[in-house]
């Protein structure tokens, strides 16, 4: 597709960017923006224009939602057979590899697919290297809007990731255009270009209409709960990227009045490696679901490919759970071979989180891992094993706690030793407020600003006074 | 060389910004490398390895770029098998 005479330099196109995403979305985000860190939120979700009832109707006409909920009693009994008197709550999972491109992603792009088309775009584009690339193109395919998925796969050596040629192979077995690109944070420069020359949607993950997609999920785990256990769930873990899981998960529960329900996070700890680096781009074993996105997006969510982001998970998280890549594999292992059920990696970092919930939760309590996702070639526990010892890392069994991100992984020799560690969620909001009082000096800030962080944080106006009267003096 | 044919699969390679066109604030390693597009699609006329041409992507729009690989495919799989996988969760069967 050629451009008409335009400056597609780095600089040029990027600077373009309110000007872009308002033609590729149909939103004009100033109307909901109050300074630079404040904006209306609740008003932007609402005036989406849809309801839950409409969602769930939109995705029931694309194959998406209403997934099975089930008890993993093999799992259960194990923590149980090492968890103190009385304790060892109930684990369930929500099968979300059941939705249409297998994974709760087809209900963050239900609704933009969906809106692309009552808008009459021509089609629809999302930058993304994960499972919403498969998402976006199934869910296009059903609409019969043409797809295009931009993915950063290889690194300057030309080697894949191979989970990313899964998603390559996904995303084109749906029709897609696949754009795969190599290391680096350009691929925003790209889909800016590639939404500029082809008119087409913006199909962003960080959008209200992706958000509010995955309220459903929350509210089908609130009902599921409710219906077999005849209470709410007592916490609810939920693997931690962009934080839009989390966000849209909470908002579904609180919506169906769980209001009680622990909301848990939890990623794959990758501390100490860089996310825009070449060189440790291929020493991950996980491509999302780790703290190299969950860290920064939690602290700043408004650092996406829309000028307010619509996931915004520190307003709703109670607690932060880090597992290490040894503890996901061994415990997907045990998901196959004690629960017969084979599935993806992403989903299971919150299986791996809420064995240790179970542990220390009373008996008579329930914890749901709010979703699954598909495994496969590329995904596969034993690839990204074997792909790590191609480049370099060490693989072996013992203690866990011995695991160094991008060095070594170890796997556990015995379900107990699998031990979550939870992250400083204080540490987590000021680090917010810091990137706040960057964005927009302190003493500019108003009553409203105050008010804003304060909900964003999940804590009073005079919690945020008191933890920047603390930044101010370091 | 031979000639590829019009109408075969292929992918194809462009540079998209040169080393010192890139994002400020990289890390080193990725600001030395081009940032590269990759891209599969249908070959628009008879041409050579190496080549400048156009393809149709699957969704009927065109690119332009070196031609890289004829009829491509995804060389992902299970891997080399990991044998401290197999006997976690034996239990008493093992
Ligand atoms: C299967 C699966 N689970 C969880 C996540 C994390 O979701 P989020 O980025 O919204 O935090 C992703 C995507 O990154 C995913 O594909």
């Amino acid at each position: 597709m050629s451009a008409p005479n335009r400056d597609m330099s780095f600089a040029a196109v990027t600077a373009r960017k309110n000007e872009i995403m308002k033609a590729s979305l149909g939103i004009d985000f100033m109307d909901f923006i109050q300074s630079p860190i404040a904006f209306d939120y609740e008003r932007m979700m609402r005036e989406t224009g849809y309801s839950l009832e409409d969602i769930a109707r939109i995705q029931a006409e694309t194959k998406v939602g209403n997934t099975p909920l089930f008890e993993l009693k093999n799992l259960t009994e194990a923590v149980r057979s090492f968890a103190g008197p009385g304790k060892g709550a109930t684990i369930l999972v929500k099968d979300e590899a059941a939705n249409a491109s297998g994974s709760f992603k087809a209900r963050r792009a239900s609704i933009s697919v969906y809106e692309a088309r009552r808008k009459n775009y021509q089609g629809v584009a999302a930058a993304t290297s994960g499972n919403y690339g498969a998402a976006v193109a199934s869910q296009a395919a059903m609409r019969g809007l043409k797809c295009i998925i931009l993915q950063e796969v290889f690194d300057s050596r030309g080697i894949c990731q191979p989970e990313i040629v899964e998603k390559s192979r996904a995303c084109e077995a749906y029709g897609a255009e696949v754009q795969r690109l190599s290391v680096g944070p350009e691929l925003f420069y790209q889909l800016l270009m590639t939404l500029e020359t082809t008119g087409f949607f913006n199909a962003s993950l960080y959008t209200p209409f992706g958000i509010k997609g995955v309220e459903t999920l929350g509210v089908e785990v609130a009902e599921q709960v409710r219906q077999r256990f005849g209470k709410d769930p007592d916490a609810v873990v939920i693997t931690h990227a962009g934080g839009g899981n989390l966000t849209g998960t909470a908002r579904g529960l609180l919506a169906a009045g769980c209001d009680q329900t622990r909301i848990v996070a939890c990623s794959v700890d990758l501390g100490g490696l860089h996310m825009a680096a070449d060189t440790d781009f291929n020493r991950k074993s996980f491509t999302t679901g780790h703290t190299g996105f969950g860290v920064p997006f939690a602290t700043w969510p408004d650092r996406v490919d829309v000028p307010r982001n619509a996931a915004r998970s520190l307003r709703y998280m109670d607690e932060y759970q880090l597992v290490t890549q040894g503890e996901v594999f061994y415990v997907t292992e045990l998901l196959s071979k004690r629960e017969g059920l084979e599935r993806g990696p992403a989903g299971n970092i919150s299986l791996t989180a809420a064995v240790t919930l179970a542990r220390q939760m009373d008996r008579d309590q329930i914890v749901v891992v709010q979703e699954t996702e598909y495994t496969g070639a590329g995904k596969h526990q034993n690839r990204q094993l074997s792909f790590a010892r191609e480049n370099g890392i060490e693989v072996r069994v013992g203690d866990p706690r011995e695991n160094v991100p991008g060095k070594t992984i170890v796997i556990p020799e015995r379900l107990e030793q699998v031990r979550g560690r939870v992250q400083d969620m204080d540490k987590l909001r000021r680090s917010y407020l810091k990137n706040a009082v960057k964005a927009y000096p302190l003493d500019q800030w108003n009553e409203g600003d105050y008010r804003f962080l304060a909900a964003d944080l999940k804590q009073d106006v005079a919690w945020v006074q008191q933890a920047v009267s603390t930044i101010e003096m370091n | 060389m031979t000639k590829i044919a019009k109408g075969t699969w292929v992918e194809i390679e462009r540079v998209l910004l040169k080393p010192e066109e890139r994002a400020p604030n990289l890390p080193e390693d990725t600001r030395k490398c081009p940032y590269v597009l990759r891209i599969s699609g249908f070959l628009q006329a008879d041409a050579e390895i190496g080549a400048d041409v156009t393809i149709r992507s699957l969704i009927g729009h065109e690119h332009t770029g070196l031609l890289r690989v004829v009829n491509p495919s995804y060389g992902h799989s299970f891997g080399a098998t990991v044998p401290e996988l197999l006997t976690i969760g034996l239990g008493d069967k093992s």
